[in-house]
């Protein structure tokens, strides 16, 4: 597998996302500079966590139209996979990848800390890996994490069980209190309707080592892996 | 062609959750304001732009404002302004 990391002004997960690919699961790793217009054949792009363009305006926005967002999004339309995480998942709905917004945390704060997620849908390339139901602990740093859409959305992404992960208390309850942003019915992370560009807010690839506090993210990239060696449709 | 000042305000569309405005009428209700009700806090943009006419200014900004200045999900737009700058 070949994944592509995309480099916007401002990202700064980039390389912890590098070592996920590059280090963790051994495989091919690529950076893709915004300005760019080529992919390099890449199976996977990911959009990584960071503040692109200073966040200016509002939370991807501008990055939405980097020269490279045209070709991701070409990518994702051929049916590429596509994982946007944090800044990366803002971007990926500013682009129309994913449905919905992301807005400023309803308690104003900044919010740095692991969380707890319950695995809603196992049928997809990026969570073939988990158990359904599952609770992983994913860490969370973002100021403008509240998923927010109009209610028929809602309604479609419950239907068509394209949300992926939702914010739980530690015994997997979706309560308020163990939503760290106000996001609308706890979501943490969707999917589009192909199912292959995945949305979250929480860092996957900050939970891959034990050094790190958690490897609960291990199995998304495995999954992704998998779906590559044909195990799961994407 | 003419350049254009446009003036444009982005607020959070209602039935949206605005915490930012929010606080401040929480804030306003605190320092003695007791007569405010809701506050949405926004954004106001200002665009300088060569048109032909203000009602091309006009249609331009708001082309701007549905390409990138307002993101429609969450948010209103309203062009407050179109004077010869």
């Amino acid at each position: 597998m070949k994944a592509g990391i995309v480099r916007f002004p401002g990202s700064n997960c980039d390389e912890d996302a590098y070592h996920a690919v590059a280090d963790v699961l051994g495989q091919e790793a690529v950076y893709l500079w915004h300005k760019d217009h080529d992919l390099q054949g890449v199976d996977l792009v990911i959009l990584p966590g960071g503040f692109s363009y200073g966040d200016y305006l509002r939370a991807g926005a501008i990055a939405r139209f980097s020269p490279i967002m045209q070709e991701v999004v070409q990518h994702a339309k051929r049916g590429g996979l596509v994982l946007g995480i944090c800044n990366g998942f803002q971007i990926a709905c500013e682009a129309g990848l994913l449905p919905g917004a992301l807005l400023r945390n309803d308690t104003l704060r900044f919010v740095s800390a692991p969380v707890s997620l319950r695995v809603e849908s196992i049928a997809t390339a990026f969570t073939s890996q988990y158990h359904l139901g599952q609770v992983v602990s994913i860490p969370v740093a973002h100021g403008d994490g509240r998923y927010t859409a109009d209610g028929d959305t809602l309604a479609r992404l419950e239907g068509e069980g394209h949300v992926v992960f939702r914010y739980v208390t530690g015994e997997g309850e979706a309560t308020t209190s163990a939503n760290p942003n106000g996001s609308l019915r706890n979501i943490a992370g969707i999917v589009s309707a192909e199912g292959n560009v995945l949305g979250m807010m929480p860092h996957p690839e900050r939970a891959l080592e034990t050094a790190l506090g958690s490897t609960d993210g291990l199995p998304l990239f495995r999954s992704i892996l998998e779906s590559m060696l044909g195990g799961v449709p994407a | 062609m003419t350049r254009f000042r446009c003036a444009i305000h982005i607020v959070p569309r209602r039935g949206i959750l605005d915490p930012q405005g929010k606080a401040v009428a929480d804030a306003l209700h605190s320092l003695g304001f007791g007569a405010v009700g809701d506050v949405r806090v926004g954004r106001y943009v200002v665009v300088d732009t060569d048109a032909a006419s203000a009602d091309a200014a006009r249609a331009s900004v708001t082309a701007m404002c549905e390409k990138l200045l307002a993101n429609p999900v969450t948010e209103d737009f309203e062009i407050a302004s179109v004077e010869q700058a």
